[in-house]
C-alpha cells in the first residue's frame, strides 16, 4: 500500500541536501507520496529504505520520456481519473506517421511541413511532437532510408513501428544516442525485443487484443529488464478505446496494479476517414492517452486538437491568467474608447470574444487582479480604482488611446467615483454589466 | 492472468426526461426524445448499459439571425427566412430535436412580439414533427413576455422552454406546469449554482422529471475546460445520489463555438489556423464529442456537418464493447 508523506520521510536520509531537487526531505517525502516524483532522485537512500520504498514510491502510471536532438516529449506519471481532482500533468504527444513506401521524398515534404507547424493560442506557441516511421515494406534499407529522411527535416523524437526486430534494429541504428519508442512487443516476440529496447535504450511499446495478455507481457519484459513499456490496447473505434483506456487508468490508480501502471498509445491513424481520425483524437486528449499517432496533416484539423490539448491539460487548480497589458481588438485608433476587465483567462476571452465579434475596435486594458473574475476580484479587493489608476499608469494607456475615455464593467459601477479622482483627465463611463452585452453597447458607444 | 476490471458502485442514477408528445399523449409530435437514466459514468458499458443515446439538436430560429457565420448562412441558404422552412431542412439535416430560439427583434429591426413568436412556433410545429425546445433571447423581461403566450399556444405539446436562470424562473416555471411543459435552467459553470436552480425549480412544483439542466460551457479554446469539468462533476455527484443533480444536461455547443473567432472569421486571420470552413467544423464537431464523454445528454448545434460526425462517434460510443 502506498505509504503517507511522513511515513516515507522516515525512511528518508534527513540531511536536507537538496540534491532531488527538493528544499527537503521533508518535502521530497510529501512528493513522492504524491507519487509526483521518482526515489532515483535522492542519491543517498540506503538500500533498505529503497527496498521499503520501492513499492509505495513508483508513479502509479510510470512516466517515459522520449528524447532525440534537443527535444523530449515526457507522458505519463498521472495520478488522477477526472482532472478537477487535481490535473493531468504530462500532455499526450501528437506523432505524425509515414510509412517507407511512400518514399523520400513524400516523407520529407510531410515531415518538413508538420515540424514547421506552429500556432500561437493565448501567447503560447503549440507544436506537434513527433514523427512515427511505420515499416510497411519489410526492407531494412529502405526504413533506415525513411527514417533518414524524416531526420534530414525534423529532430524530433520518433516512434519506430516495424513486427520485425532486423528492422527495427537497422532503424535504431540509424538514430543512436537517442531514446525512441519501439512498436511493438507481441506474445510472439517479446524476448528479442526486450534485447533490443535494453539495447537501445528504448521505450517499448507492448500490444495485445486484450488487457490481461497485456498484463502479463509486462510482466515478463519487466522481467527481462524493460522497464520503460508504453501500452497499445486493441481498440481502434471509441467506444472500445475509451473502455480499454478508462480500464488500463483505473486499475493503474485505484488498485495500484503495476502491470498496467503504463502510458497509452492510441492509433486514430488507423481510422477510415480523416474527420473520424481527428475526432477520435479528441477522444484521446481527454480520455488518458499518453502518445496519439496520426495520419492526415492539415492545420484547420491540427489546430483545435492542439487547443483541446491545451485546455484539458490546464491546472484546475490555479486560475489561469492572461498576461495583464494593454491589447488591441480590431485596429483601434487614437480616438477609440478603453475597455476595462480583469486578468481571470475566462474573463478574458469572454470580453475580448465579444468585442472581436463586434467588429468594433476597441482597447482592452487587463487589469492585474491576481486572475479572479471582475466581481471576485473587487469583493477580494484586488480590482479597485487604485489598481487600474496603477495600470493605465503601468501600461501607458494614454499615450495609445489619447482620448482618455475608460469604460468599467457594469457590475463595478460603484468604483467610478474613486476612479474620477484616481484619473482626474480621463472620463469614466459605465458598461455593461455582461461582456455579451458588448457589442450593442459598442455599436450605440461609435 | 485473469483481471477484474475496476466497477465503481454508484447510488443515483440521471433522472430520466422525455422531451415531446404524439397524439396519444396529447400533442401531436411524430417522435419524441427520452434523455437520461443513467448509472454510470458515459459509456461505462461494463458497469452499466446507456439506456438513451445522447440526443443532437440544431438550432433555428424564429426569423433569420443578422449575428450567425456565414458558413452558416452559406449552408442553410433561404431555409433561414422561414422558421418553417428552417425547420424541415434541420429535420432533414438529421436532427432528432430542435431548439428554436426567439430572436430580440424582427427581421425589419423592430422589438420581437408574442405574436410574431407565437406564430413562428406554430409554424414550426406544423412543419415537423420533431419534438421542441424554445428559448427567448436571454433578457428576462423579454423571455418572460415570448416565452409565456408561446407556452400557451403549443400546450400539451411537452416542449422544453428556456432559459430559467436564478433571477427569472418563475414565471417560465409557471408556464411550462400550466401547460404540460418542461423547462431548461441555466447556471454559470459552478456545481453548487446547477444544483441550487435545481432546487428552486423544483420548489414551484414543477416535477423533476421535466427539468433540464445547461451546466453552461465554454468552447473549445474559450473555456471548455470548465464546462467539462462542471460536468464531470455533476454526473459523479448524481451518481452519487446528491438527487438535485440528476437532471440531464443540455450543452448549446452551437451557440458556444460559432462565436468563436476561429469559427466566425475567415479572413485576415493566422495561416497556421488553415481553412476556414473544416476548422469551424472541427470546431463544432470536437467541441460536442468532449462534452458528451463528460456526460451531456443534449447537445445543440448549428452545421449539419457536425451533427453527422457527432452522431457517428455516439453511433459507435453507445456500442458495448467486445472486451475479452
Amino acid at each position: 500500500m502506498a505509504l503517507s508523506g511522513i511515513e516515507i520521510y522516515k525512511l528518508l536520509p534527513k540531511t536536507n541536501c537538496k540534491e532531488c531537487g527538493f528544499p527537503t526531505c521533508m518535502a521530497f517525502g510529501l512528493k513522492l507520496s504524491a507519487k509526483q516524483v521518482e526515489l532515483s532522485a535522492c542519491p543517498y537512500v540506503s538500500e533498505e529504505a529503497k527496498a521499503q520504498l520501492a513499492a509505495s514510491s513508483e508513479p502509479p502510471v510510470r512516466l517515459v520520456t522520449l528524447k532525440s536532438n534537443g527535444h523530449k516529449v515526457e507522458v505519463g506519471n498521472e495520478v488522477v481519473l477526472y482532472r478537477h481532482e487535481k490535473t493531468f500533468y504530462n500532455k499526450p504527444g501528437f506523432f505524425f506517421r509515414v510509412k517507407d513506401s511512400d518514399g523520400e521524398a513524400t516523407i520529407k515534404a510531410k515531415v518538413k511541413e508538420i515540424d514547421a507547424y506552429t500556432v500561437n493560442y493565448v501567447g503560447i506557441d503549440l507544436v506537434v511532437d513527433g514523427f512515427a516511421v511505420n515499416d510497411t515494406a519489410g526492407d531494412s534499407a529502405k526504413f533506415t532510408a525513411a527514417v533518414k529522411a524524416v531526420r534530414a527535416e525534423s529532430q524530433k523524437p520518433l516512434i519506430l513501428i516495424s513486427a520485425d526486430t532486423t528492422i527495427l534494429e537497422a532503424g535504431l541504428k540509424a538514430i543512436e544516442g537517442e531514446t525512441a519508442l519501439v512498436y511493438a512487443a507481441t506474445a510472439e516476440n517479446w524476448e528479442a525485443m526486450a534485447e533490443l529496447a535494453k539495447t537501445y535504450k528504448a521505450s517499448l511499446v507492448v500490444k495485445a487484443d486484450t488487457l490481461e495478455e497485456m498484463a502479463d507481457l509486462t510482466q515478463k519484459l519487466k522481467d527481462k529488464g524493460a522497464k520503460d513499456l508504453v501500452l497499445a490496447p486493441s481498440g481502434r473505434d471509441f467506444s472500445k478505446t475509451l473502455l480499454q483506456n478508462t480500464i488500463i487508468r483505473r486499475m493503474a490508480l485505484a488498485k495500484n496494479f503495476r502491470p498496467l501502471g503504463f502510458p497509452i498509445i492510441n492509433f486514430p491513424c488507423d481510422a477510415e476517414k480523416a474527420e473520424t481520425e481527428v475526432a477520435l483524437a479528441a477522444q484521446a486528449v481527454a480520455k488518458y492517452a499518453g502518445f496519439i499517432v496520426m495520419e492526415n496533416f492539415s492545420p484547420e484539423t491540427i489546430y483545435p486538437l492542439l487547443v483541446l490539448r491545451e485546455n484539458i491539460y490546464t491546472d484546475p487548480q490555479k486560475p489561469i491568467q492572461v498576461q495583464p497589458g494593454l491589447y488591441e481588438i480590431n485596429d483601434p485608433t487614437p480616438e477609440t474608447p478603453v475597455l476595462v476587465t480583469t486578468n481571470f483567462s475566462i474573463t478574458y476571452f469572454s470580453v475580448a470574444n465579444e468585442v472581436e465579434s463586434s467588429g468594433q475596435p476597441g482597447w482592452l486594458l487587463v487589469s492585474d487582479a491576481e486572475g479572479m473574475s471582475v466581481l471576485t476580484a473587487w469583493a477580494a479587493g484586488n480590482f479597485d480604482a487604485e489598481q487600474i489608476a496603477k495600470d493605465v499608469k503601468r501600461f501607458e494607456v494614454a499615450s495609445k488611446a489619447t482620448s482618455k475615455v475608460l469604460v468599467l464593467p457594469g457590475h463595478v459601477a460603484v468604483l467610478s467615483g474613486e476612479l474620477e479622482e484616481e484619473l482626474p483627465d480621463w472620463e469614466i463611463k459605465v458598461g455593461p454589466r455582461e461582456s455579451v452585452d458588448l457589442p450593442a453597447y459598442l455599436k450605440e458607444a461609435v | 492472468m485473469t483481471l477484474e476490471f475496476p466497477k465503481d458502485k454508484w447510488s443515483g442514477k440521471v433522472q430520466e426526461v422525455v422531451i415531446g408528445a404524439t397524439a396519444e399523449d396529447g400533442g401531436t409530435r411524430t417522435s419524441t426524445v427520452t434523455v437520461g437514466g443513467e448509472s454510470t459514468m458515459p459509456f461505462i458499458h461494463y458497469e452499466a448499459e446507456t439506456p438513451h443515446r445522447p440526443v443532437l439538436a440544431l438550432e433555428i430560429r424564429d426569423s433569420k439571425p443578422n449575428d450567425w457565420s456565414e458558413i452558416l448562412f452559406e449552408t442553410w441558404g433561404d431555409a433561414m427566412e422561414d422558421p418553417a422552412q428552417w425547420a424541415k431542412a434541420a429535420e432533414e439535416a438529421g436532427a432528432e430535436l430542435l431548439l428554436l430560439g426567439l430572436n430580440l427583434e424582427q427581421p425589419d429591426g423592430t422589438p420581437n412580439t408574442p405574436e410574431a413568436a407565437v406564430n413562428a412556433t406554430k409554424a414550426v410545429l406544423g412543419a415537423t414533427g420533431l419534438p421542441l425546445m424554445i428559448s427567448g433571447p436571454g433578457q428576462a423581461e423579454i423571455d418572460n413576455e415570448l416565452i409565456v403566450p408561446v407556452a400557451d399556444a403549443c400546450r400539451g405539446e411537452r416542449v422544453v422552454l428556456g432559459i430559467c436562470e436564478d433571477k427569472n424562473y418563475r414565471t417560465i416555471a409557471a408556464a411550462a406546469m400550466a401547460n404540460n411543459h418542461l423547462v431548461i435552467g441555466r447556471a454559470p459553470m459552478d456545481v453548487n449554482l446547477s444544483k441550487q436552480l435545481n432546487i428552486l425549480l423544483k420548489d414551484t412544483g414543477l416535477p423533476f422529471d421535466r427539468i433540464l439542466m445547461d451546466p453552461t460551457t465554454g468552447a473549445l479554446g474559450y473555456g471548455i475546460e470548465y464546462g467539462f469539468s462542471v460536468m464531470e462533476r455533476l454526473r459523479l455527484a448524481a451518481l452519487r445520489g446528491d438527487a438535485m443533480t440528476q437532471s440531464p444536461m443540455v450543452v448549446e455547443v452551437g451557440f458556444e463555438t460559432w462565436k468563436t473567432k476561429e469559427s466566425k472569421v475567415g479572413e485576415d486571420v493566422p495561416e497556421s489556423w488553415g481553412e476556414w470552413k473544416e476548422r469551424a467544423i472541427t470546431w463544432e464537431t470536437i467541441t460536442a464529442i468532449t462534452l458528451i464523454e463528460a456526460g451531456a445528454d443534449i447537445v445543440v448545434l448549428r452545421h449539419p456537418e457536425s451533427l453527422k460526425r457527432v452522431r457517428a462517434a455516439i453511433d459507435n460510443l453507445v456500442e458495448a464493447p467486445e472486451l475479452a
